[in-house]
């Protein structure tokens, strides 16, 4: 039982850290905090599911013109709204809010709903580590969060175009005065955080159902675990969602499945009682959250 | 040859907001105007309308409450995405107080309202710290989980929650107790929000650095407005439990999140009348529009999104302008 959960645990985590991601990368960069993130989440998956299933593209076709529409999607976000309350915080989170309301509700409304709406698994097949038997759509998930982790470090620190991301992270208008399109660069961070949000949905969903609901589900996870680790920092996120997505899943295994949803609401309290930048946050952040 | 709009204060306003003797029957009427409307509106209204609008003007009044509770946040830095909190904490003592005890609802109503209060204060005293996004992403979180907890542990009446509970004496107690309510709490909030203490509240929410600096304590303030707030909203949450004779899971829904918010933000935010303008044309607006069902929400969003692009100000701004000043085209120089 022990290994049991110590392996669904890291999974968990995993999974976690792959639906923060890009919440974290849109906050990291542009300081928006996006909560549509969970309509795009789904849509993402809705989207690669028509293209499958309605349309019959090959899956893999499929997979990447999901990708590309929620990326597509985001970016036309911030041109069309974000971009006139860019820096009016209150206005950011309501717009935010009312988009991925709307969408998710209309989701609903058109009628995704039900067990047929569901994404076909990457591989059908289980191995075994030790005596626990693991599915390798979930080992694909940690090798897909562990890349996908990967690239970002790697794009931010050596691509012209993530440099540019750190650069408006850092400053913004000393980024404009360096001859960086601030504009262009903060909705290329929404469209980026809405291409992980897709990809996230079609490595995780095949796990279970599409199911409208877990749009919020998906914001509240990626907002504990983005909290706990400290908002911007990929290395907290890491850590947060590993604390999160194990003490998750030893809730699961040894109380009851009912608590799962008390984790990261205690996860939160509890870091903002000890260290209220989060684990990784930095007295900048500090600064501006107390 | 370029011109621009210029804004110039009415005659009239300068001269009745200034000298303190009123000298015609036109400046007194230009300043009590605005402020009977709402009265005199939500009197008549409670008359003349048919059963079923009276019952839709209950549901108004009960959104205007939490929209200008969440005004009230919004005004002193916090904005709450979870309003349901304070009017399902408010429904569920209510609820529970008359279920278990059998208590009246002349001694639920006003009991839930202060405990309600002191709890949803309480709740929310570890978060108070958070500023901005942080504080909203929490109270997003609390009513989604408190209903998985009632869910889970069975309590309160589980999914089923209660029914049959006391209603009021009538429909008339029912009016003209939420409108009571609602005006008392409309021009009290309005008077409270422009004497020094709504000063400190407002300054909380520009710069709160500087607020501390001049040796206030800001999270003894922010909880102050806190259970202003929550109390408000408890109290819509009791009375809605007594006139629908239930209460169950239904108070944590989303809408009572996400109506106040796009009543206040279509109103106008910071002016509590603009909220409460938001809800007298939301509520209806949804009523007329029940046969969309959940389209409905769809709009909300669609509302919330236009309105915070386009017409930042809200309604209420729009209209008190226009009131106030008259517009002319000038030359540039």
């Amino acid at each position: 039982m022990l290994t049991n959960a110590i392996i669904y645990g890291f999974v968990n985590s995993v999974i976690l850290m792959l639906v923060a991601l890009g919440f974290n990368i849109t906050f990291g960069i542009s300081g928006i905090a996006n909560f549509a993130y969970g309509a795009l989440y789904i849509m993402g998956a809705l989207a690669c599911w028509v293209f499958f299933n309605s349309i019959g593209l090959p899956y893999f076709f499929a997979v990447i013109l999901a990708v590309a529409l929620t990326a597509i999607a985001g970016a036309l976000m911030y041109r069309f709204v974000l971009l006139r309350i860019r820096g009016l915080v209150l206005s950011e989170v309501i717009a935010t809010f009312g988009i991925g309301l709307a969408l998710l509700e209309f989701f609903k409304y058109i009628g995704f709903i039900g067990f047929q709406y569901s994404l076909p698994v990457f591989i059908d097949a289980s191995i075994n580590i030790g005596r626990v038997v693991i599915d390798l759509q979930r080992i694909l998930i940690v090798i897909i969060g562990t890349s996908m982790a990967a690239f970002l470090w790697f794009f931010t620190h050596y691509t012209r175009t993530g440099l540019r991301f750190r650069g408006i992270a850092q400053d913004e208008r000393t980024a404009l005065s360096l001859g960086i399109n601030t504009d262009r660069v903060a909705m290329l961070s929404v469209s980026f955080g809405g291409a992980y949000a897709a990809i996230a949905a079609i490595f995780i969903l095949p796990l279970g159902t599409i199911n409208v609901e877990q749009g919020y589900s998906v914001l509240i996870n990626a907002l504990a675990v983005c909290i706990v680790g400290g908002l911007g920092s990929t290395g907290g996120l890491v850590l947060a969602s590993f604390l999160i997505g194990y003490g998750q899943t030893f809730t699961v295994t040894y109380l009851e499945s009912h608590w799962v949803m008390l984790v990261p609401l205690i996860a939160i309290l509890v870091i903002l009682v000890i260290r209220p930048s989060g684990l990784f946050g930095e007295q900048k952040q500090l600064e501006e959250r107390i | 040859m370029q011109k621009r709009k210029e804004r110039v204060d009415r005659g009239i306003k300068a001269r009745s907001n200034d000298v303190f003797a009123l000298s015609s029957w036109r400046e007194m009427l230009y300043l009590a105007a605005p402020r009977l409307l709402p009265i005199v509106g939500l009197l008549l209204l409670s008359v003349v309308l048919s059963y079923y609008w009276q019952r839709v003007l209950l549901s108004v009044s009960v959104f205007a409450l939490l929209a200008i509770s969440w005004d009230i946040l919004a005004q002193s830095g916090m904005v709450s995405l979870g309003q349901a909190l304070f009017f399902g904490t408010g429904a569920y003592l209510a609820g529970n107080m008359n279920h278990y005890f059998g208590w009246p609802p002349y001694l639920t109503i006003p009991l839930a309202t202060i405990f309600g209060g002191v709890l949803c204060t309480l709740f929310l005293i570890p978060v108070l710290r958070l500023r901005g996004i942080y504080f909203s992403m929490v109270t997003l979180v609390l009513p989604l989980m408190l209903v998985r907890i009632i869910e889970a542990t069975r309590i309160f009446g589980g999914t089923e929650g209660f029914s049959g509970l006391d209603p009021l004496p009538n429909k008339w107690v029912e009016m003209y107790l939420i409108i009571t309510v609602l005006l008392t709490a409309l021009f009290g909030l309005r008077r409270l929000m422009n004497s020094d203490y709504g000063l400190v509240l407002k300054g909380i929410n520009d710069n709160d650095r500087s607020v501390m600096n001049a040796g206030i304590n800001i999270y003894w303030f922010k909880i102050q407005a806190l259970f202003i707030a929550s109390a408000l909203g408890a109290f819509a949450g009791a009375f809605m439990t007594h006139v629908y004779m239930f209460v169950g899971m239904p108070v944590f829904a989303l809408d009572y999140s996400i109506l106040p918010i796009a009543a206040a933000v279509v109103g106008g935010i910071g002016t509590l009348a603009g909220s409460m303008l938001g809800a007298f044309i939301l509520v209806p607006l949804s009523e007329i529009l029940r046969g969309l069902g959940g389209l409905r929400i769809v709009f909300y969003g669609l509302f919330l999104v236009v309105f915070t692009v386009a017409i930042p100000g809200g309604i209420f701004h729009y209209i008190q302008r226009k009131y106030h000043q008259f517009e002319r085209w000038v030359e540039v120089e």
